[in-house]
């Protein structure tokens, strides 16, 4: 036995005794790792990365000087702080009336209730220009929605209101998509147990409920937040597009496209994505703190 | 600390439940129970699945509304009041604690609840969640979160959830389904100790009847939504009122047999007939762990013996009796005399128990 164990390591043909390759990953018993990450980033590369550099890198044609007067223009602030502040609050509306529709929904069993469901989903599917001109429609001045919030004196299609709408309605159906899976999969038994021990249906929605939804609840409202910021369709129709008033920022990025001004657009562009990405980071880390406390 | 509910005069009754039924849809879950359980007792309600022993436990905290019938507890309409009134504390199976809470808000969830001028202080809270905490024996653990705790840790916390209102009746739903058999006992002992300290009734489903027997002062037996028999857990072992009730408490053995002026034959053995047997053809049920062995030329049934096999502490001896096989028990490391694998023997039942045929 012993001459065995003492048997010489094999000596490859270049003298050396092969290290043991590092490993990146921990070993999965699964195959097909390596062509798996390998199509995802090739297709991340293709669709996302590759656009957003070109983006990052266009405006620095005109300098950073030219980039710094672009954004400080008082036009563009106006535009990326209408767009993101209605965006935000768009996006906080959507969650308690996403929350109420999805408990609707879920918790309740009445006749229509397939058709109400299949009716959240049409802000997705409609061309956004579209459900534009249909909300146009209805709260223009003359149209019957309109005519009403005039005679109390709000002012709703060409108004800041009016782009808060549209952005409302293309936000809806994220925060409900969002929150009904979760919620009917929420352990009966433990509102039970709330309610047994002495829970008003109030506070078993507020302590109980919510809390179990709120991670579901903060990605619902970060998806329709991002989708709000990029809208365009929609909005453009509703919003009268009155520049420092009501002008979004995709729409001066069009404008300054036509007067080709690229750098410019990218410009804008690029701080858009900024603050984006920096506010859906955010609202992930709080996702996740959120997620974490059940869980550990 | 005292867990004891409001001092209540009734020493006797604490329970009432008369005439109860509920039906779902087309299918009757309880079908007009009546039992009465008393101050401070421990009652566990069994069957299989399906017996609706747990639509019954529902129906007492509130969460089901029967059909039909009158819930009294403590002299009182329990059925007019709506859950959050009733102040039972509920112990669900799959616990159904906060997942967001931790183990220490989770246990002052009840008293946290309360309308602000029943509500404690702060530091009353605290200190009551402490004495809970130690009461389960979980004294360290109270910053940490359920996913955090073991199955039997997490129930012990429901419990003490549960016990926090200071309920007026304590009811479990198959409190440990979903442990594992060591822990189930451990808690078992442990459970039983708890309802003796805290001195609240307490009504316990389960389709264990080990457990059932083990734990309770009193089983109600559940089949299909009826109650079959209720009584003192030795009572219902030794005097099964049905067939069902003699099977589902045990093994069981049985024989075709005829019961004639007080005595009872089965194929060529005869002895006295039990008091109360009913006559004509019977049923005679034994268990196979209570059989005297006797050798061939003695009295008793005959039984091949087919098979010997060690099971742990206990030995199984398939043999053949009246031309069906059999399978009985015996306790202990050596065997019955004469029993010995391919020869004949005699047995005699300890204790038949005799049901009318058919």
């Amino acid at each position: 036995m012993t001459d065995h164990v003492a048997a010489p390591p094999v000596i490859r043909s270049g003298g050396d005794i092969a290290p043991r390759p590092r490993r990146l990953k921990e070993h999965s018993i699964l195959p097909g790792f390596g062509l798996s990450l390998g199509i995802t980033l090739v297709y991340l590369a293709l669709i996302v990365i590759l656009p957003l550099a070109a983006l990052a890198l266009r405006p620095w044609e005109i300098g950073l000087d030219g980039v710094w007067r672009t954004l400080t223009d008082e036009r563009v602030a106006a535009a990326l702080k209408i767009s993101f502040g209605l965006s935000l609050l768009a996006a906080l509306t959507n969650a308690p009336l996403g929350l109420l529709i999805a408990w609707t929904l879920t918790r309740y069993e009445f006749p229509g209730r397939r058709i109400m469901d299949a009716l959240v989903d049409l802000p997705f599917a409609l061309p956004t220009a579209v459900a534009g001109i249909a909300l146009t429609a209805l709260y223009a001045p003359n149209g019957p929605l309109g005519a009403m919030a005039a005679k109390i004196g709000l002012k709703t299609a060409y108004s800041p209101l009016g782009i808060f709408i549209a952005l409302v309605f293309i936000g809806l159906p994220f925060v409900v998509r969002s929150i009904q899976p979760v919620l009917e999969d929420l352990d009966r038994g433990v509102e039970e147990a709330a309610q047994t021990l002495g829970a008003t249906d109030l506070q078993r929605i507020a302590y109980v409920v919510i809390p179990a939804l709120g991670p579901a609840i903060l990605s619902g409202v970060s998806l329709a937040f991002a989708r709000a910021v990029g809208e365009y369709g929609s909005v453009i129709f509703i919003a009268g597009n009155m520049p420092l008033k009501t002008e979004i920022a995709p729409l001066l990025i069009v404008i300054k496209l036509e007067q080709y001004d690229y750098a410019g657009a990218a410009a804008i562009g690029l701080a858009m994505l900024a603050i984006s990405f920096g506010a859906l980071v955010v609202m992930n880390v709080l996702q996740i703190a959120l997620a974490r406390r059940g869980r550990a | 600390m005292s867990f004891r509910p409001a001092a209540s005069t009734d020493e006797a009754l604490a329970l009432e439940i008369r005439g109860v039924s509920k039906q779902y849809g087309r299918f009757p879950a309880l079908k007009n129970v009546s039992l009465q359980a008393r101050d401070r007792e421990f009652l566990a309600l069994l069957g299989p699945s399906g017996s609706g022993k747990t639509t019954l436990l529902r129906v007492l905290a509130g969460l089901e509304e029967p059909d039909a019938g009158e819930v009294r507890f403590g002299g009182e309409d329990f059925l007019a009041l709506p859950v959050r009134q009733r102040k039972v504390g509920m112990v669900f199976q799959h616990y159904a604690l906060f997942r967001h809470m931790t183990v220490a808000q989770n246990i002052a969830f009840g008293l946290t609840v309360r309308k602000r001028s029943e509500k404690p202080s702060r530091s009353e809270i605290a200190d009551r969640v402490a004495d809970l905490l130690s009461l389960v024996q979980m004294e360290d653990l109270g910053k940490r979160f359920p996913a955090q705790l073991s199955g039997g840790q997490r129930q012990r916390v429901a419990l003490a959830r549960a016990l926090a209102i200071e309920p007026r009746m304590l009811l479990l739903d198959e409190p440990f389904g979903a442990l594992d058999a060591q822990v189930r006992r451990e808690l078992r002992r442990w459970l039983r100790e708890l309802h003796d300290r805290a001195g609240v009734t307490t009504v316990f489903v389960t389709h264990d009847q080990e457990e059932a027997l083990d734990l309770a002062d009193r089983v109600a037996i559940l089949k299909d939504g009826e109650l079959i028999q209720l009584g003192k857990p030795n009572e219902v072992y030794e005097h099964p009122a049905t067939p069902f009730v003699f099977d589902f408490l045990g093994q069981s053995c049985r024989l075709p047999g005829m019961v004639d002026g007080g005595r009872l034959r089965v194929a060529d053995w005869e002895t006295a007939a039990p008091a109360g047997a009913p006559q004509g053809a019977v049923e005679v049920f034994f268990r196979p762990d209570e059989v005297d062995f006797a050798p061939a030329d003695g009295a008793g049934l005959v039984a091949q013996i087919q098979g010997i096999a060690r099971r742990g502490p206990d030995v199984r001896i398939d043999c053949l009796v009246e031309g069906a096989t059999m399978e009985l028990q015996a306790h202990g490391p050596s065997l019955p005399t004469g029993v010995t694998s391919g020869l004949p023997v005699r047995i005699r039942p300890q204790r038949p128990q005799l049901y009318p045929a058919g």
